[in-house]
């Protein structure tokens, strides 16, 4: 069942992407050139995610276990590190010079979109260095 | 500033976005998770028992929705302007970046933010403003 739902999840999560135009980095990179002709429509998007996502998180705070039993694991830090704004930093920095972020990288790589594959990869080893790095 | 009114899709991006939210309600209210890509990604890198196959359902799902999308209308295709070199850069600063920072714009901006997280709002502005002043020196300072 949980495989069910994920896999679900994931589905919508990528045909949402599509149809919001966000699986395309030029769209993406409209958005945030602030200097050029600016395509405000990722805002929209975020405002649409939101808006649905905001009534099922306050039920997941409330409840202890999902719908189908299993633990709710909502993140519990609280705290504002170097780590969180080093870390965002550097991901906004690689978003801006190719318009992807890794669910858009994940969709258009199923677009056969070669550039696509590229990105998801050395994503995948920036991910490994982290590992490397942390795993103690 | 100068809007874009000819490209800007309000109707289509509030729906995909709505979609959107609808997915990581599910994945929450059912699975107990948070729709985070690079966490869900990163996850897989250091598999533990019995945590693996939602993950790899939900990144297949992710990659299956091109096709599903092609039974109901053609497929728009994405246009990637970076060059081979500038994407490989990007998609290991995304890596490294979205794993130190906890995650990307799903996991912090879509989920972070539906569930009022603080971190998350710091999160968001970072990125979004890394995202702009990268994109002001791309392609108005220097041509990669």
């Amino acid at each position: 069942m949980p495989i069910v739902t994920a896999l679900v999840a994931g589905l919508l999560f990528g045909l949402g992407l599509i149809v919001s135009g966000m699986a395309d980095p030029s769209k993406v990179l409209g958005f945030l050139d602030l200097a050029g002709a600016w395509d405000p429509s990722l805002a929209f998007v975020m405002a649409g995610a939101i808006a649905v996502g905001l009534g099922a998180f306050a039920v997941a705070k409330r409840r202890r276990t999902s719908l189908i039993g299993l633990d709710m694991q909502l993140p519990a830090s609280t705290t504002v590190d170097r780590r969180l704004v080093g870390g965002s930093l550097l991901f906004g920095i690689g978003w801006g010079i190719a318009g992807l972020c890794p669910g858009p990288g994940l969709v258009a790589l199923g677009m056969g979109q070669p550039k696509a594959a590229v990105f998801v990869l050395a994503m995948l080893a920036g991910m490994g260095i982290f590992e490397l790095l942390e795993r103690k | 500033m100068n809007i874009a009114w000819n490209a800007i899709t309000p109707y289509a991006s509030l729906a995909g976005g709505a979609v959107i939210g609808l997915a990581a309600s599910l994945l929450v209210l059912f699975n107990g998770r948070i729709a985070g890509i690079s966490g869900v990604l990163g996850g897989l890198l250091k598999p533990r028992t019995g945590d693996v196959g939602w993950r790899l359902a939900f990144v297949g799902g992710l990659v299956a929705a091109p096709a599903a999308y092609a039974l109901f209308a053609a497929v728009p295709a994405p246009h990637v302007s970076a060059s081979w070199g500038a994407i490989a850069l990007a998609g290991l600063l995304v890596g490294v970046g979205t794993r130190y920072g906890s995650g990307c714009t799903s996991g912090h901006g879509v989920c972070g933010l539906s569930r009022l997280s603080p971190r998350s709002l710091v999160a968001t502005l970072t990125f979004m403003a890394a995202g702009f002043a990268t994109v002001l020196v791309v392609r108005h300072a220097l041509v990669l």
